[in-house]
């Protein structure tokens, strides 16, 4: 809150000039922001969470997925996800303990739902945003099969999808909270 | 080896460290002639333009006819071309990857707009500021969306800082030095002053929730980049910049609104912003946990290490240059920077790490920001190593490389911050090594041969 106090003259000037400033609890700023309504928000947060909070509905199976690989992904990742000039999806032979640790997303992602959140938002890199639901589940299902996390019948929707415990889920050390607790020491 | 120096420096005079490093305060004295650098092999033409005179005339043609006219926005000089970045596009997706700043041909600490370091996931996007906004939502009491022209109306700040790539440097882990030049190696770093609304104001406006911790920031780009950052740096030093060096973003450092997050790794200063989302948990995107985590050697990984810390490089004389005047004076410079306010000092050696000596700094020294350091050196015409070291104002020490690896492993791939090697030959032509080889060339004791 430091920063805003050196600012504050600033800021002043601008509230008397901009709108009507209030002694006080006046904001801080000049205040132009606009309220956001619900649709606005519902239609541009598409951020899944790991507990599965933003998961929307559809389904898919690993059998659905594969053929959606070929015709969009396998150009760049390779068959069965070995990669080429898109990363390894899959196929790790070396642990990540290896001389040449090999992360996918079998041996080194955290969560499922980062899976369905990153193929949504990014892929095909041609033509983001262009999968359905369904497809993204399907793809998603693909992946994790092809790392043997799921079977090629199992379903993968909002409700099954966080519950898809990943190999690697406590593979990490959050540096930020150590860094935190170092200081605060 | 004969000394024979083509330096005007008196015999002798200034010595402060070993090899012929000098004291820094000879760099006020009058009449310090530096040798020349150049590269290996030669570039284009270079010293072919010196002196095109006309039997007769005093006048060099640029004198003899008149200039060229006005220009809306000026380009650099036609003889500087070879100034650029170095773009490494991914085969297939050409759009995806990363090119850097030349750092080894530029001085000062500013890097040029058209020379400011890029890492695009799915290009650099089009963004018309008049259909673009920046909507705060989440854990606030009310939902806010900005416009370009009113976010332009707010008090603005302005913050010199580094930003780096947290894989700026990552050849480093590689078991063979790499043979890059400085920039094209080190280059994923540029400094800049950044102008527009410190983040707090707008959090502010929108008013923070308790709970909130974290903050999901998404950029406006095909590859709609996300990423989670504690609300705290954001109420701290954070920028949402809309001025790069005194003009409007370049469309590939963020156009028209970024990010900035003083010393923090570059993946967090989302460019193209276009969300804020305040939640109570990280969101556990894929560019926070199968990249920009540091592998461990147990298996284990570092996630959300933001903090870039304190690093140097000499950037002249660097690897792929040639000391042209053969044995003598030249000036040793470079760049220090660190994640954790500013550099304090910064050493160089030039007898591989056995005696060392202060550089001097350039001020103003800026928090977070590039630290341009300069000393003399007399080489003497024997192989040399120079190495440069620097510390910050917290009193953390940039790591020889094998402390860094002994730490990390060689895996960790990002947060590459080892002190950097660069060999000199007895033909005075610079490269790349790292220590074993450096106390071989050099005749220093290898402190740990079987490190690597
Ligand atoms: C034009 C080439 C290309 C195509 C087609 C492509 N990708 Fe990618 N993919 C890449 C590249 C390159 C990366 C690395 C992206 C980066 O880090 O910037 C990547 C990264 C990924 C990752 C992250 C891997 C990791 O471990 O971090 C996943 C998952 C992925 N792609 C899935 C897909 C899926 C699913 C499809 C098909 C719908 C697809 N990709 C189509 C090129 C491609």
């Amino acid at each position: 809150m430091m920063k805003l106090r050196r600012s504050r003259p600033a800021l002043l000037i601008l509230t008397l000039i901009g709108t009507s400033a209030i002694a006080g609890e006046a904001p801080e700023g000049p205040d132009l922001g606009q309220a956001a309504g619900a649709r606005m928000i519902a239609d541009w947060d598409t951020d899944i969470m790991p507990d599965g909070a933003g998961l929307p509905e559809g389904r898919g199976t690993a059998r659905d997925g594969a053929a959606l690989y070929r015709t969009h992904c396998i150009s760049c990742h390779g068959e069965g996800g070995l990669g080429d000039s898109g990363d390894q999806l899959a196929g790790a032979r070396m642990s990540l303990t290896g001389e040449w640790p090999e992360k996918t997303i079998g041996t080194f992602w955290p969560w499922a739902t980062t899976l369905f959140d990153f193929i949504r938002r990014a892929k095909p890199p041609q033509s983001p945003g262009s999968l359905s639901n369904d497809e993204v589940y399907a793809l998603t299902a693909y992946l994790l099969s092809l790392n043997g996390i799921v079977g090629a019948d199992e379903e993968m929707n909002a409700e099954m999808l966080p519950r898809v415990k990943m190999p690697n889920r406590d593979g990490f050390i959050d540096a930020w909270a150590r860094e935190k607790a170092a200081t605060r020491r | 080896m004969s000394d024979q120096p083509v330096a005007r420096l008196a015999d002798a005079a200034g010595a402060v460290a070993g090899n012929g490093i000098l004291d820094r305060r000879l760099l006020l004295r009058q009449g310090l002639v530096f040798g020349a650098m150049a590269w290996l092999p030669p570039g284009a033409a270079a010293g072919q333009a010196g002196s095109p005179r006309v039997p007769g005339s005093s006048r060099p043609p640029w004198m003899r006819e008149p200039g060229r006219e006005f220009s809306p926005y000026g380009v650099p000089a036609r003889f500087e071309q070879e100034t650029a970045r170095f773009p490494a596009p991914n085969r297939v997706q050409r759009n995806n990857g990363a090119s850097w700043t030349p750092l080894h041909l530029l001085e000062g600490t500013i890097t040029p707009n058209g020379l400011h370091f890029e890492r695009h996931h799915n290009g650099v996007p089009d963004i018309d500021p008049g259909g673009h906004e920046l909507l705060i939502h989440g854990l606030v009491n009310r939902a806010l969306a900005f416009s370009v022209p009113d976010l332009l109306r707010y008090p603005l700040e302005s913050r010199t800082c580094f930003i780096e790539c947290g894989g700026n440097s990552n050849a480093g882990w590689n078991r063979i030095p790499s043979r890059s030049q400085a920039g094209f190696f080190h280059g994923l770093v540029s400094n800049s002053e950044w102008t527009g609304v410190p983040l707090g104001v707008l959090l502010h406006e929108a008013g923070v929730k308790p709970g909130a911790k974290w903050v999901v920031a998404e950029g406006a780009d095909a590859f709609a980049m996300h990423v989670s950052i504690p609300l705290a740096k954001l109420q701290d030093d954070a920028l949402l910049a809309l001025y790069q060096n005194g003009e409007r973003l370049r469309p590939e450092n963020g156009y028209p609104m970024r990010l900035v997050l003083p010393g923090w790794e570059g993946v967090v200063n989302v460019k193209w912003m276009r969300r804020l989302e305040l939640t109570d948990q990280p969101v556990m995107a894929r560019n926070e946990t199968a990249r920009y985590t540091d592998l461990m050697p147990d298996g284990t990984a570092r996630m959300f290490s933001f903090v870039m810390e304190v690093k140097s490089l000499i950037t002249s004389p660097s690897s792929g240059m040639v000391l042209k005047g053969g044995p003598g004076l030249y000036q040793v410079t470079g760049l220090a920077w660190s994640g954790r306010g500013r550099i304090r000092r910064v050493e160089i050696s030039a007898d591989n790490g056995r005696t060392w000596a202060d550089a001097e700094l350039q001020e103003p020294v800026l928090p977070k920001a590039f630290a341009r350091f300069r000393i003399p050196w007399r080489w003497s015409g024997a192989p040399a190593v120079l190495k440069s070291r620097a510390t910050d104002e917290t009193g953390n020490v940039q790591p020889e490389r094998r402390e860094l690896i002994a730490q990390r492993g060689r895996h960790g791939f990002y947060h590459y911050n080892g002190i950097v090697n660069w060999s000199v030959d007895e033909n005075g032509v610079l490269g790349h090594v790292y220590d074993e080889v450096a106390a071989q060339q050099t005749g220093t004791p290898d402190i740990d041969a079987d490190w690597d």
